[in-house]
């Protein structure tokens, strides 16, 4: 070994150590004074920013109560088997009535209950009665006879499992709810039919999206084109007519569509007047999708224009004067030689729009009805109505990973390099 | 010298004051409009002259209060001193305690004939931690010029599409509208709860819905429906009494009201968890005072709830701008009270989350 390093010799620096060492140590040095010069920006995301988001992310799996507050019952039922169809024995009854002591003094039950009454429908009352009654139990007693005189469920071997079930610290529960399913005897289980929506809301969320960016293409390119190409006077009069909606309240631009839009509203009062539809037959447009495309096509319209328009600015006038001093028709020098330069303001303004719908909530919401409203108002439900945040982050943490996943796709066939915002 | 001594003077002098005001302030939570402003005209003016050193802030989010209870205890800094929700959110934040549970007898007043706050409130006080305020209800109202000459008189006309023709409204919710569909499918209102724990009552409920699905505009927000009437978008509707009260009473639409089948619900105070000794006590103060049978009374003058307190219906009075009488309007009038339900919440507690689910997918499909 030492004979070899002879034989090669590493290149000295000047103070007689190795040039690769000390390369490497200005090459640190460097990179730790650029590392210090961006940490109050990295630490404030992460403090404000990252380490909320990934702690909301994180209730999707955890499930630490049921073991915190029946650490006895827990322990003991792993004796137990849930597929013998039977109860457990007195020992489990006996750590349940300890846990239960425990869990009333430090009002702990209650929660456990909502918490596993996602799982089990009638677990909340069931704890919330037997935290009510536990202190006068006899402990000497027949304890599973004691309970069941509490209530029948404890007889119930379907709630032992249920217990079991979800007795670790962490739980595949609230994600397999997401998605239709859930944990049941057998392992995992589609959950009833008359159940389902989360798959059907994330496919609906998605299609509704897409419509929504292909409707503020159509609408935005030409806009976008007319604001670049035409004077400089009466374009900045256009885009104070795009900015203003932009500008104005989003309840306020919401609530203008709903007069608009209703039976007994404007255009449906026009187009009777006029005799093209019949009093009867008055249009349904909105509490439905057409709503919700209409109004949110319009409310996200600046987003497409804006990244469109500041593309379009860039392209010379006179490449198309050039194509058509060659030869090419209108059409043809737009398409093979315009078009294609404003590619990259489609990407951005077709990317920017589409993010934006697909978390969009308070538009759905008002004018959606009941077909026309996204994955986000689920998710707004279960955060400010059911409380069960678990849920809520789980199908944030899919809504993130679809959008994460679509953006990649993105970047392996358009690129991602070709997305310009101006 | 001097501006030094002058500088500490003034600081002292600050602190002193903001410890003053942070001492005094007292953050109620409600729920805006109408009802925040008969609970200011009620409770929170006349208290505020009586103790001139509390300053009440009256926050309009009641509507997120769950969420934000939740939110404030995990960061372990509660800015809340009282809350108004509704009794089932309340149960709600009892039992995953976020609210405090109140001994009653001690903590609220007397009837003045010497009942005991426990009795006075009866049935109404549904969970340690809630004390009732008023009782509302969720009913129905419709347009009298689009009835013709029959006006219904029969919750069950929302299920007549033949006789009423045109659009309804129903919350977007399956409480409520899972019970009338029940009791306008033949069950026996005291069955309805154990028909609709089974699988094959819930069915049978979606079952009624179903026949009028197309036709109901769903709404989520307690204008959407007077809203709708008012623009003749739809003939019937559920909303809360006092949402038809004023649409009938003060904005003079052509709607009337339908009691039958009401459904009761109760609104009242909770106070939050773990605040401070000092906090607890002066919230507790007001809360003896604001649910007082004369306050209860008072509330009625302003907006058309009923109060919470049984000793509080005989003062009921004149509208403090209409002039008219108010009891007629009370949905715990006897009179309006010949078919009516109390929401269960225990019930609704334990299937909520379950029915809620099915409810969703029955609307998507």
């Amino acid at each position: 070994m030492a004979n070899g390093e002879n034989v090669s010799g590493p290149i000295l620096a000047a103070d007689g150590r190795p040039l690769r060492q000390s390369l490497a140590r200005a090459l640190r040095l460097q990179k730790l004074r650029a590392l210090m010069l961006i940490a109050p920006l990295l630490i404030f995301i992460l403090v404000t920013f990252a380490a909320p988001i990934a702690d909301m992310l994180f209730r999707s799996v955890e499930n630490a109560i049921v073991p915190e507050t029946l650490p006895l019952t827990v322990a003991a039922l792993e004796d137990w088997d849930d597929a013998s169809g039977q109860p457990p024995g007195e020992k489990v009854f006996a750590a349940l009535r300890q846990d239960l002591l425990a869990a009333v003094a430090a009002k702990a039950h209650t929660k456990l209950g909502s918490r596993l009454n996602y799982e089990q429908t009638g677990v909340a009352s069931l704890l919330r009665k037997t935290g009510r009654r536990v202190k006068r139990m006899e402990e000497d007693g027949d304890l599973a006879a004691q309970f069941a005189k509490i209530h029948k469920s404890w007889a119930d071997p379907e709630t032992w499992a249920t217990i079991k079930r979800f007795s670790n610290a962490y739980t595949s529960g609230y994600f397999l709810n997401a998605v239709d399913a859930k944990l049941g005897a057998t392992g995992i289980e589609a959950r009833p039919e008359n159940e389902r929506i989360y798959i059907f809301l994330f496919e609906r969320t998605l299609i509704l999206s897409v419509v929504i960016t292909v409707a503020c293409l159509l609408i935005g390119y030409p806009v976008a084109f007319l604001l670049a190409t035409l004077p400089m006077r009466t374009s900045n009069m256009l885009m104070i007519l795009v900015l203003l909606p932009f500008w104005t309240s989003l309840l306020v631009r919401t609530s203008a569509w709903k007069v608009l839009l209703q039976q007994q509203g404007v255009i449906n009062d026009t187009l009777v007047f006029l005799g093209i539809v019949g009093d009867g037959a008055r249009l349904a447009m909105i509490n439905n999708q057409t709503g919700t495309i209409i109004a949110m096509t319009h409310i996200l319209l600046p987003f497409m224009i804006l990244p469109l328009y500041s593309v379009m600015r860039t392209i010379p006038p006179s490449y198309m004067r050039a194509a058509k001093s060659l030869g090419a028709t209108d059409w043809t020098a737009f398409w093979r030689v315009y078009f294609p330069q404003s590619v990259p303001g489609i990407g951005a303004g077709a990317i920017l729009v589409f993010i934006l719908a697909i978390g969009y909530y308070i538009t759905p919401e008002l004018v959606g009805g009941t077909s026309g409203t996204f994955i986000s108002n689920r998710i707004a439900y279960h955060i400010s109505s059911s409380l069960n945040w678990g849920l809520a982050a789980a199908l944030g943490v899919i809504l993130l990973v679809v959008v994460l996943v679509l953006y990649w796709l993105y970047d392996r066939i358009i690129g991602i390099d070709n997305v310009k915002l101006g | 010298m001097k501006l030094r001594t002058f500088l500490a003077a003034g600081a002292v002098a600050s602190v002193a004051m903001a410890g003053a005001a942070q001492a005094e302030d007292m953050t109620i939570v409600s729920w805006g409009g109408a009802y925040s402003a008969s609970q200011m005209n009620a409770y929170h003016k006349p208290y505020m002259e009586m103790n001139p050193e509390v300053n009440i802030i009256n926050d309009e989010s009641a509507a997120e209060a769950v969420a934000k209870l939740r939110a404030m205890a995990e960061a372990g800094n509660t800015t809340w001193d009282v809350v108004d929700v509704v009794a089932s959110d309340a149960i709600r934040l009892c039992d995953e305690g976020l609210a405090m549970e109140v001994d009653v007898d001690s903590v609220l007043a007397a009837a003045p004939d010497g009942t005991p706050a426990s009795k006075d409130f009866g049935d109404f006080l549904v969970t340690p931690c809630f004390i009732p305020q008023i009782v509302y209800s969720t009913t129905f109202g419709y347009r009298t010029d689009m009835v013709g000459d029959t006006p219904p008189k029969n919750v069950c006309a929302v299920f007549d599409l033949e006789n009423y023709p045109g659009k309804r409204s129903l919350e977007k919710r399956p409480i409520n509208n899972m019970e009338w569909a029940l009791m306008c499918d033949g069950v026996a209102m005291a069955d309805i709860y154990d028909v609709l724990a089974t699988e094959e009552g819930q069915a049978q409920a979606f079952a009624k819905l179903d026949t009028i699905k197309e036709h109901v505009v769903w709404w989520s927000a307690g204008a959407d429906t007077p809203q709708l009437l008012a623009d003749g978008e739809v003939v019937i509707g559920s909303t809360y009494n006092g949402r038809l009260f004023k649409l009938i009473e003060e904005d003079k639409q052509p709607v009337a009201m339908l009691w039958d089948g009401q459904v009761f619900d109760l609104d009242g105070w909770i106070v939050p968890a773990n605040l401070s000794d000092e906090r607890k006590k002066r919230a507790l103060h007001y809360l003896n005072f604001a649910t007082d049978t004369q306050r209860l009374a008072d509330q009625a003058k302003y907006i058309s709830y009923g109060p919470a307190r049984a000793s509080s219906a005989p003062l009921v009075g004149k509208h403090a701008t209409l002039g008219i009488d108010m009891a007629p309007h009370m949905p715990n009038e006897p009179k309006n009270m010949s078919n009516t339900l109390l929401y269960n919440y225990e019930f609704w507690a334990d299937y909520r989350d379950d029915i809620d689910a099915k409810f969703q997918t029955w609307l998507a499909k």
